[in-house]
């Protein structure tokens, strides 16, 4: 029958007269179970924020870009014109099945002036498609029409970042801009976005018809040429159909024949973005590997004292013996001595793992996320090591002859 | 049944190609209730007797039995059993827990046995109160002299109401006033509770307060005696 209260007492008591000993032996758990915290707090914030910038690209999202796909990536010969246009961009709406829709793009960077204010920001030509395309929704007012496109109005969406910019609290919606000194009325405002993967600010843009782009702002080679288009395919399953149906659309389109290399690329967004994901998902695993490094280190530091311990109190324990503890009286008081290091460290260890993720969040602006389960699995960790490092020691320690033990100087 | 009966023990210390005979078939019965002295020259073998009377060490040899039983055969914990419940150990250099009270070291042998702590303090009060340390409970070892750090361990050997006392030289670190008292204290544990006492002693005054005197020599028993009216004489 094992007393575990007064088990706990006498380890607490031997804990407390090593006071500065017990500590440094806590220190590396603290720091092991901290960085654990820390580091996976990192790792998950990245891959969170990559998962978020997937998502307001907008889902199961192609693009079409002008120029053939080397093993290098996209590969354009200089002096080479886009080949993709409005025309092409019609077509994969209407003849690809496995397409929902679809948004061509054209613009550049301009000069947006609104009174005395005034920011330069870059400007889409594209279609009402984009919306959708981009699961984009507006905050206020309305998109522009098919009609609109037709006739090449001079309307335009404002992303959230220029209306900060150009209107300050006053409402966008009725007013007139100059883009490139040509007078556009706003008519929406896009909701707020954030960053894209490459890091970039999604709501400083402004969005007009692809023809008022064409023919107003920016003046193209030919007309109807665009710099590339926007594919939203039906679902994620439609993906690689889509893919497919628009290679053949294009090259015939494009009239590229069997053994010619396509003068377009079509980029799987979402695949791309998986990836990274995944890279930033093992980039936590590595990140919480080589803080559990840390851990273990700790917990070798806990068996290093541990065994010192049993050494300096082999009298003790002799005495203890002599009056009648059992192996496992005597396991359980070095285990348990163990195990009080290591979780008082752990608990610690979380403190200071959710305030230096706290300090590099705010420091280097980096998002850091700490989840429940990794609180839980370094604390648990530390209980492990506490166990599976103090076990040798007691395991030592309760071998001891008696009278060996009794008579040890 | 005697209550002890060592059958032949040999306890035999190899150093080197040397073969050290510490003990050298030993054979001895111990009724309850008596009051044994054992003596002999330093060095004859007696504490590595007394060990083994009270596990704490195996013999190479012989048999030992407990109350009937082979202890030759049982396994370490139920060695810690019968240390914790049959034999009460008085050691030379007294053995206490340094870090704990008087009291804690008296509760020692109780928390190896599960009781409560409310039992745990009581019975060791008792104990304390029993062998003249009331008032003492809260202090260290190195609070105490030694005789009254001697006390502590020989509540601690009573309190588990331990049929059989071991004492190895328990006064040898004591001055001759203080020995005087714990003798008594033995003498008196013998009579009143009938507790079987062995005693391992030097000096030959101390012996008698006993009945009985076994001598070792050599690691053999060279004589033992028992004395019918010495030590009622001694105890007027
Ligand atoms: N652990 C040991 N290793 C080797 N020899 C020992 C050991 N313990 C005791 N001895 C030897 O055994 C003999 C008996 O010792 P001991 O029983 O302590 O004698 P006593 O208590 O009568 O003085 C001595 O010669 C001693 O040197
Ligand atoms: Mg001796």
């Amino acid at each position: 029958m094992i007393n575990i209260p007064s088990t706990l007492k006498i380890s607490l008591r031997a804990l407390r007269v090593n006071k500065m000993r017990s500590a440094l032996t806590m220190l590396g758990i603290i720091i092991g179970v901290g960085a654990v915290i820390a580091m996976l707090a990192v790792g998950t914030g990245a891959s969170k924020q990559i998962e978020q910038q997937i998502s307001s690209l907008g889902s199961n999202l192609l693009m079409v870009v002008p120029g053939a796909t080397s093993a290098g990536g996209v590969r354009m010969g200089a002096g080479t014109q886009s080949t993709l246009t409005l025309g092409d961009a019609d077509a994969v709406l209407k003849e690809c099945p496995a397409v929902s829709d679809v948004a061509p793009v054209l613009g550049g960077v301009a000069q947006v002036v609104y009174g005395n204010q005034n920011w330069s920001t870059g400007v889409t030509g594209t279609t009402p498609g984009m919306l959708n395309v981009r699961d984009w929704k507006l905050s206020t007012g309305r998109a522009f029409t098919e009609q609109d496109v037709k006739s090449a109005t001079k309307v335009c969406l404002l992303g959230q970042t220029v209306v900060d910019m150009l209107f300050g609290g006053l409402d966008p919606v009725g007013q007139i801009v100059r883009i490139k000194k040509i007078p556009f009325a706003v008519i929406g405002i896009l909701e707020a976005k954030g960053q894209d993967p490459r890091g970039q600010d999604q709501d400083d843009a402004i969005y007009v018809p692809v023809t008022t782009a064409q023919k107003k702002l920016f003046g193209t080679a030919f007309p109807g040429m665009i710099r590339m288009m926007m594919v939203k395919a039906k679902s994620t399953e439609a993906l690689n159909t889509a893919e497919r149906e628009i290679n053949e659309l294009l090259r015939q389109r494009h009239h590229i024949g069997q053994k010619q290399d396509n003068d377009f690329t079509v980029r799987n967004l979402t695949q791309m973005m998986q990836a990274a994901e995944e890279s930033s998902k093992v980039m936590t695993m590595l990140l919480g590997a080589i803080a559990s490094v840390s851990l273990l280190v700790g917990g070798i530091g806990i068996m290093n004292i541990m065994l010192v311990s049993v050494t300096e109190r082999t009298r003790e324990i002799g005495i203890r013996m002599a009056v009648g503890a059992k192996t496992w009286d005597i396991r359980l008081q070095f285990i348990i001595e163990a195990l009080t290091l290591s979780l008082t460290g752990g608990a610690a260890g979380i403190v200071i793992g959710l305030s230096s993720s706290q300090i590099i969040s705010s420091l280097a602006e980096w998002p850091t996320i700490v989840s429940p389960l990794s609180v839980l699995l370094a604390f648990s960790f530390s209980g492990l090591v506490g166990i599976f490092f103090g076990f040798y020691p007691a395991y030592k320690a309760s071998l001891l002859n008696p009278i060996d033990a009794l008579r040890y100087e | 049944m005697p209550l002890i009966e060592a059958k032949g023990i040999k306890k035999v210390y190899r150093t080197g190609d040397i073969d050290l005979c510490a003990l050298c078939d030993v054979f001895l019965t111990i009724d309850k209730g008596e009051f044994v002295a054992i003596m002999g020259q330093s060095g004859s073998g007696k504490s590595t007797f007394m060990n083994i009377l009270g596990c704490l060490d195996k013999p190479t040899g012989g048999k030992y039995l407990l109350e009937g039983i082979d202890v030759g055969g049982l396994d370490r914990d139920e060695l810690a059993a019968i240390r914790n419940k049959k034999i009460g150990f008085v050691f030379q250099g007294f053995n206490l827990l340094s870090r704990a009270s008087a009291l804690e070291n008296v509760e020692l042998p109780m928390l190896y046995d599960g009781l409560s702590s409310k039992e745990r303090k009581q019975k060791a009060m008792y104990a304390l109160m029993s062998v003249g340390l009331e008032g003492r409970e809260g202090h260290h070892p190195n609070q105490l002299s030694g005789g009254q750090q001697q006390r502590v361990a020989i509540a601690r050997a009573l309190v588990n109401n331990a049929p059989i006392i071991l004492a190895d030289e328990p006064t040898g670190n004591l001055d001759s006033k203080t020995s005087t008292e714990l003798m008594e204290l033995f003498v008196k544990l013998n009579t009143e509770s009938n507790i079987t006492i062995i005693l391992v002693t030097h000096e030959p005054d101390i012996s008698g307060y006993s009945r009985r005197v076994i001598k070792f020599l050599d690691g053999r028993v060279v004589s033992d005696e028992v004395k019918e009216s010495g030590s009622d004489e001694v105890r007027k």
